[in-house]
């Protein structure tokens, strides 16, 4: 196995698909906060999805391999990549020779990066996830974020025809930041003008955003009943009313049961846009009804994941390097879409 | 108690199943029952099921189903199930040392409600409890059944780390701490049963529906009993 080794680790964690199942014990499913980008991540690198990543907050965060060559991509929040130096594309496989470093930079206008691994990293699968819950006591390698000088262990990387890129459609940016909502559970918790207010303000994410819940900048809401239910369930993107009257929506880090109203809940479609709205930036929300949010997913389930392509670039092979490099598992076809049940 | 339950949409991918909007045991043994009829007959499209005080959370796969379709697959369940049985697991006998250092708030609460501790300890104990939910923490578990009289709102301000094992009152509802967390409740006790392993099989003792009833021992007898509480757990999970 080769290393990759924790230089700065600004915020960052072990991340999968999330550990399913276990919300009636308190313990929220964790996971990646942008499952979409967790899914390209693990596309790119020809691993399984929900293959365990580093997820990677809107900090600064340095890695140094150690060993054979590894393969890896970075998806999610714009910024800068650098490799010993070299700028990096993003929603691209790159690899690492033993000693280079990888350099991800300060998220622009995005929260969220996963850097996937060809062949995985080294990590147990505790109740089905190695995702990282802290209070629950579960993630692998470590039950905790990373640090300075952690080392996580890589498979290393195989030989490619080339390296693979993913082809990304833009969204517009002028509807980037309305988000679909579906109101409910506790809607009849709110006048109806205060319905209307929470879908017409323009909302700015708090500073204190994490991944238990996100809170919104704005006007504080009216409680038509107070502002206590009797506690029931959560789910990622229950947007709940607080008793002062901020809103704030709950995601992956979530507590299971709330006893604050919820006024809506983010449709399913939307959450992997919504995660990745930096702090200070702006969101609006459009109410939708849940027949439509559910039609929305079944279009986009039938349209597929974007197609990988070869990107073009062969990388300059050390082949000593290589040739004592575990090969294992099969060489990938870069050319054909990656084809997996999810 | 509502006179039918009401289906409510949590997005597009949870709907909850609610039977009341107050803190009751027959509430909670309807959102119990319906929860076993789901694990025992599964319905296509659950992928998972939650239940609180007084609903259901049925988390589902919206490719597999609709909240249309998933309304429609859980009415029977309503209809034909005896909703007025209690659903019973099991129960367990809890020990707890009340008061001093382990219950810093259990004499604060008795001059309040003008009793002795001995009577709170009392009345808080020679009760059976019914485990009507367990979340916001791993393992936390919600308890209905608290003598009425106990009742007592929760602080305004809460404290950072209730410890592990911790009893507490907060409002209308006592509960079990499982983990170590923050805590608006008022402490009267703690117990040496550990309720919460992660690397245990089962991680969570406790499941909705299992009865519990306290009794009160002493401070010096903790180290024994936790042995004992050791000994009873692995002879359950065998």
């Amino acid at each position: 196995m080769s290393v990759l080794k924790v230089i700065t680790p600004g915020i960052s964690t072990i991340q999968d698909h999330g550990r399913f199942g276990l919300q009636r014990y308190g313990v929220a499913p964790a996971g990646a906060m942008d499952r979409t980008a967790l899914r390209r991540a693990n596309e790119l690198a020809g691993c399984k999805p929900g293959t365990p990543t580093v997820e990677t907050g809107p900090l600064p965060a340095t890695f140094e391999v150690s060993g054979a060559p590894i393969r890896i991509a970075v998806t999610g929040a714009p910024r800068q990549v650098s490799i010993s130096g070299r700028q990096a594309a993003l929603d691209q496989t790159h690899l690492l020779r033993d000693g280079e470093r990888l350099a991800i930079g300060s998220a622009r206008g995005g929260m969220f990066s996963y850097i996937s691994f060809e062949g995985g990293l080294l990590a147990e699968a505790q109740l089905t996830s190695s995702s990282l819950d802290e209070r629950a006591g579960f993630g692998s390698p470590f039950k905790r974020p990373l640090q300075t000088g952690d080392f996580l262990e890589v498979t290393p990387a195989t030989i490619w025809p080339s390296e693979r890129s993913a082809a990304i459609p833009s969204s517009g940016l002028s509807q980037r930041n309305v988000i679909r909502v579906i109101l409910g559970p506790q809607d009849d918790y709110f006048f109806p003008e205060t319905i209307d207010q929470f879908l017409n303000t323009r909302w700015r994410v708090g500073l204190n955003t994490n991944r238990m819940c996100f809170t919104l900048d704005g006007p504080l809401l009216a409680h038509a009943k107070g502002y206590n239910i009797v506690s029931d369930g959560t789910v990622r993107g229950s947007i709940q009313i607080a008793g002062d009257g901020q809103p704030f929506v709950l995601l992956a880090d979530r507590g299971t049961v709330g006893g604050y109203p919820k006024i809506a809940t983010l449709a399913t479609v939307d959450m992997d846009r919504f995660v990745q709205i930096p702090a200070g930036g702006e969101v609006r929300f459009e109410a939708v009804s849940v027949e439509r949010a559910q039609a929305l997913l079944r279009t986009q389930a039938s349209r597929g994941t974007p197609a990988m392509r070869d990107a073009g670039t062969v990388t300059v092979l050390n082949e000593a390097a290589l040739s004592s490099a575990n090969l294992a598992g099969a060489a990938t076809n870069a050319l054909e879409p990656a084809a997996f049940e999810y | 108690m509502y006179v039918e339950p009401k289906f409510l949409a949590c997005g597009d991918s949870a709907l909850s199943v609610e039977f009341g909007d107050t803190i009751d045991i027959e509430v909670n043994a309807r959102v119990l029952t319906l929860d076993r009829s789901v694990s025992r007959q599964p319905i296509a499209g659950i992928t998972e099921t939650v239940p609180t005080y007084r609903s259901l959370l049925i988390h589902y796969d919206p490719l597999q189903t609709t909240f249309a379709e998933l309304q429609r697959d859980l009415l029977p369940r309503l209809k034909t199930e005896d909703l007025s049985g209690i659903a019973t697991n099991r129960a367990w006998s809890v020990p707890v040392v009340y008061g001093g250092e382990f219950g810093i708030d259990l004499e604060m609460i008795a001059i309040e409600k003008q009793i002795t501790t001995a009577e709170l300890i009392e009345r808080h104990s020679t009760r059976d409890y019914r485990v009507c939910m367990i979340g916001f923490m791993p393992g936390f578990a919600y308890l209905g059944g608290l003598d009425e009289r106990l009742a007592t709102p929760r602080r305004k301000q809460p404290r950072p780390a209730a410890p592990r094992g911790t009893i507490s009152i907060g409002g209308e509802q006592t509960a079990l701490q499982s983990v170590p967390g923050p805590s608006g409740w008022h402490w009267i006790g703690r117990t040496p049963l550990d309720v919460y392993a992660p690397d245990r099989n089962p991680m969570c003792l406790l499941e909705p529906g299992d009865i519990i009833r306290f009794y009160p021992i002493e401070r010096r007898e903790w180290a024994a009993e936790t042995r004992r509480c050791e000994a009873m757990i692995r002879e359950t999970l065998q």
